[in-house]
């Protein structure tokens, strides 16, 4: 069962291949360079796809298991322990979709150091990618920890003006939960005898109280990761000086990996914790939708006010998550890849016009709809979709996640929900006034009146992402039904625990 | 006295030996040939690690209970050779550059490699004394090697006073526990307590006393003062041997009476040590934030890190749990053995003569200049940060292990918060490095190049497979360990 060549060891590890070609081409060969990174990457997509055609959707459990010891230490079996289930397959996905669709997008934008851009992207989709595959919490937290340093270095050496404070406080920021979570592995491992995530879930039994302060010191990586209010301030930085295909990779799927180790750590590990502290996370998650959505409104930045949406959009996830039942959790993982989609869409809209126009101040433009009328309707369709217009992809995910939110017992109160659905509205006002300032209006500006439409390059990175925003919103139930069996299983450990509790 | 015992020491008599016959053969070279004293020097070396692997493990108590040979012992053997191997490596080409080239740099070095294999194998205080001088001496001495200098010689200065002064403390110490006790030996101190006829208050204070000079060996808060003036002016060469190999010398005493000769001791000491240890991590990386040169940036780092290693030692105070702790410990000191040369030699590949070439600020452009030598750097630099997947996540991994199972959360707290606090200055360096424009005059050089990616190599090997080493400490254990 476990080979070198398995479909889970080549999806993770592909991009390796990448890098080391890229490695041995010469510094000034700047296409080739990008041709290597562009196919490496589709063909880890491709990957990805077989691994979607192999996937048992009835199969609650984790499928394609790849399990080898890989260091033994003082009575820990520290394994190679890697494996696919519904929680994780979709976030594959998304990762390897939104890869070379990013790498796509540097083609023109990135002239300094392809090579080590390149590579760097490449290591960044390898720890990503690894990160929803571990099944092993040593494994887990080395990929983690991994992706630190290629998007430390995106965001740092091909950033904007601010670029080193921004990377630097990346960089401390994330390191600055993840340690709390390093200790509480470290106590997981000493007490429970095993790093393996499925044994942890299925022995369970700790004591109610410790789990908080288990679930904390994990919530503590998660939480800055995700961001959730108020641990959210490096999240504006990050977003805004990092290069657009860093800041899709960042929005895309490095939030998701804070928003997945909830729902693969915190909520199956430490489920009493979880019911317990279910109020609290709501709480957390609703203010940061709301206050997401009020700084929004008032960026004059079209990228910080994106970042700002994703605070808002992650608030929704995290709501729906610690619904603790079926629709929410579906929901939150589909608003995972919604966002995902989406708002990646968003920073390369933005990418895109800040390489035309080299600003990104909404004061700039106004009625650009005139000029670049393609770019207006894709910009249309993607906000309509941030902003959950029924019909889109946006509408399916808030509206499962508030169906959830609105029936949950672990909440507690329908307050929660009532508020969030303000945020929804909320959206609609900032992606809405966002639209107009850009494209609406006269065409005053001159520099903008001689401004290029979108170009054929262009309109490939956008199109999966568009196809794929229509596809939830129109016919959600494959996705749905990918992690059905096993968002089920998590509900299951949830119920017993709360049996456990009353 | 026995064949056996000879072949305890045996290592240490090859290095000793040899080197003195360096020393008279050196004077037939010519000077400026002492590349061959170099290679001399390096065969003895070579010679005792391989005779150190032929006999890893094997234990024996030797010449009356004062030589300990044991899997510690043999570990941290290891270690010493090793870097007194990469100093001469890095001496190389360094010390003819700078001017400073002389035959007896190739046999001050290793005579102080022999001081530290022989405090790994001390059973008996008196030996722990004589090692700590036959290892200090020769720093002194090397310190002290690019005089007329004023820098190297105030750093060979401070090194001695300060150091004579620790040693003295040591002394007394060992007096006060004979005082106590009426044995210097290990063994017989342990006896003693058990049967509870030791004087308590005078023991105290001479384990107190040997403490403190050990812990100025090791460089820990409060003890670390000379720490940055003397590694920032010692010829950088010395500075990585003396940061790693007295270091870990100072450990190899400190961890060894502790837990040999006063583990009845634990609850008195225990509580100290945490403190000292919660301290050095926290003083060491905060005033490596303030430092703009780069050696004084690596002197504190340097001390941060005798405070991960000193962890070890409250989490081994349970008898129980002290085989895993001196485990992490050991694996801690060679994770940071090898990361520390590498990034050293990156140090000496920048420095130019007259001490330039050694602010933080020179290091912008490197990336650009030099990219595979910017990218061991970040190697280095995340090592010594703790991020996987580099030996040194794996060690403060194995370390913070021991001290959590020894229910001591606190610390680890302290511990990875003052790691994070690392992250920003280490960080630092690899900013300057990519993100800052810059022309750095870089020095290239065979030894100097091997040094460094041998040691980029082993920091990424062993944390991507650490099994093997983990094994190695694992196994070495203390043959005293109650």
């Amino acid at each position: 069962m476990t080979s070198l060549l398995s479909i889970l060891n080549l999806v993770t590890f592909f991009p390796i291949v990448g890098v080391l070609i890229i490695l041995f081409l010469p510094r000034n060969r700047h296409n080739a360079i990008r041709w290597t990174a562009l196919i490496a990457s589709v063909i880890t997509f491709a990957l990805s796809i077989k691994m979607l055609a192999d996937f048992n959707i009835n199969d609650p459990d984790l499928q394609m298991v790849q399990e080898v010891t890989w260091i033994t230490v003082a009575g820990w079996d520290i394994k190679y322990h890697m494996g696919v289930d519904g929680l994780s397959l979709l976030l594959v996905l998304l990762t390897t979709l939104l890869t070379p669709i990013s790498i796509l997008s540097t083609w023109k934008a990135i002239e300094e150091r392809v090579k080590e851009f390149m590579a760097f992207f490449l290591l960044l989709e390898l720890g990503m990618v690894g990160v929803f595959l571990a099944q092993d919490l040593f494994l887990f937290y080395v990929f983690w920890e991994f992706t630190l340093v290629p998007m430390y270095f995106l965001i740092g050496i091909w950033g904007g003006p601010r670029r080193m404070y921004a990377a630097i406080k990346f960089f401390l920021y994330t390191m600055a939960g993840s340690i709390l979570m390093l200790l509480a592995i470290l106590w997981l491992g000493l007490n429970q005898g095993t790093f393996s995530i499925p044994e942890l879930i299925q022995t369970g039994g700790i004591d109610p109280q410790l789990q908080i302060w288990l679930f904390l010191a994990f919530a503590a990586a998660f939480a800055i990761k995700v961001p959730m209010w108020p641990l959210h301030s490096w999240l504006p930085d990050a977003h805004v000086e990092a290069p657009t295909a860093g800041s899709v990779i960042l929005a895309g799927v490095l939030l998701k990996m804070g928003t997945y180790g909830f729902l693969r750590f915190n909520i199956p590990m430490f489920p009493e914790a979880s019911l317990k502290l279910a109020p609290w996370m709501a709480l957390l998650a609703v203010i940061g939708i709301l206050y997401g959505a009020a700084v929004s409104y008032a960026q004059r930045d079209v990228k910080k006010l994106v970042a700002y949406s994703s605070v808002s959009h992650l608030g929704f996830v995290m709501l729906g998550l610690f619904a603790l039942n079926m629709q929410g959790i579906q929901g939150g993982i589909l608003q995972m890849i919604n966002h995902g989609l989406s708002t990646g869409a968003l920073f390369l809209i933005v990418g895109f016009i800040y390489e035309r126009r080299h600003t990104r101040e909404m004061d700039d433009f106004g009625g650009l709809w005139k000029v670049m009328p393609v770019y207006a309707i894709l910009t249309l369709i993607v906000t309509l979709s941030s902003m959950g217009l029924p019909g889109l992809n946006g509408f399916v995910g808030e509206f499962t996640i508030l169906l959830g939110a609105f029936g949950s017992s672990p909440i507690g109160s329908r307050l929660y929900a009532g508020f969030a659905a303000a945020g929804v509205i909320l959206a609609a006002i900032y992606m809405l006034y966002m639209f107009q300032k850009l494209f609406l209006g006269p065409l005053d500006k001159d520099e903008n009146k001689g401004l290029k439409d979108l170009n054929w390059r262009e309109i490939v990175i956008l199109l999966p992402l568009l196809i794929l925003i229509f596809w939830i919103g129109l016919y959600p139930k494959p996705f749905f039904e990918l992690m059905g069996p096993s968002v089920q299983k998590v509900v299951d450990i949830l119920q017993t625990a709360a049996l456990a509790v009353h | 006295m026995s064949s056996s015992d000879f072949l305890a020491i045996l290592p240490m008599l090859i290095i000793a030996g040899w080197t003195m016959v360096i020393l008279l053969v050196d004077l037939f070279i010519p000077r400026e040939r002492k590349g061959i004293t170099a290679l001399l020097s390096a065969i003895g070396l070579l010679a005792a690690l391989v005779v150190v692997i032929l006999q890893f493990g094997e234990e024996r108590v030797a010449f009356g209970g004062m030589i300990i040979a044991d899997g510690y012992a043999s570990f941290l053997q290891l270690v010493f050779i090793i870097s007194g191997l990469i100093g001469i490596a890095l001496a190389y080409d360094y010390i003819r550059r700078q001017g400073i080239e002389r035959g007896e740099y190739y046999t001050i070095l290793p005579f102080s490699v022999t001081g530290m294999m022989l405090m790994a194998q001390a059973g008996d205080l008196i030996v722990i004394f004589l090692a700590l001088e036959l290892l200090s001496i020769p720093l002194y001495v090397l310190a002290g090697f690019a005089r007329p200098k004023p820098e190297s010689e105030e750093s060979a200065m401070k090194y001695f006073l300060l150091g004579a002064f620790a040693s003295s403390f040591v002394v007394y110490g060992i007096a006060l526990v004979y005082g106590a006790t009426q044995t210097t030996n290990l063994d017989a101190i342990l006896t003693t307590l058990q049967a509870g006829q030791a004087e308590g208050t005078l023991l105290l204070i001479g384990a107190g006393l040997i403490l403190v000079g050990l812990g100025f060996k090791v460089a820990a808060v409060p003890f670390h003062m000379w720490t940055p003036d003397v590694y920032q002016g010692a010829p950088s060469a010395v500075t990585a041997f003396m940061a790693v190999g007295a270091k870990a010398g100072g450990f190899a005493g400190l961890l060894r009476v502790f837990l040999a000769a006063f583990p009845e001791l634990a609850a008195d000491w225990m509580p100290v040590v945490v403190w000292i240890a919660a301290l050095t991590m926290t003083w060491g990386n905060i005033a490596a934030i303030a430092q703009t040169n780069i050696k004084r940036m690596l002197a504190y780092s340097s001390i941060a890190h005798a405070g991960y290693i000193l962890m070890a030692l409250p989490a081994a105070g349970k008898t129980e749990l002290a085989p895993e702790a001196v485990s992490g410990a050991l694996f801690y000191l060679m994770a940071y053995t090898i990361t520390n040369l590498g990034a050293w030699a990156v140090v000496l590949a920048l420095e130019k003569k007259e001490g330039k070439g050694l602010e933080i600020e020179d290091y912008a452009g490197l990336g650009a200049r030099r990219p595979l030598l910017a990218i061991m750097m970040t190697i280095f630099m995340l090592s010594l940060t703790g991020i996987p997947p580099t030996v040194g996540f794996v060690g403060k991994f194995y370390v913070f292990r021991a001290v959590i199972a020894s229910d001591l959360i606190g610390l680890a707290l302290v511990g990875v918060i003052t790691s994070l606090i690392s992250a920003f200055y280490y960080l630092r360096v690899v900013v300057m490095m990519y993100m800052r424009p810059g022309e750095p005059e870089t020095r290239s050089e065979f030894w100097l190049n091997f040094s460094v990616g041998l040691a980029a190599l082993a920091t990424l090997v062993l944390g991507l497979l650490p099994g093997p080493l983990f094994e190695i400490a694992g196994n070495a254990h203390m043959v005293l360990l109650p």
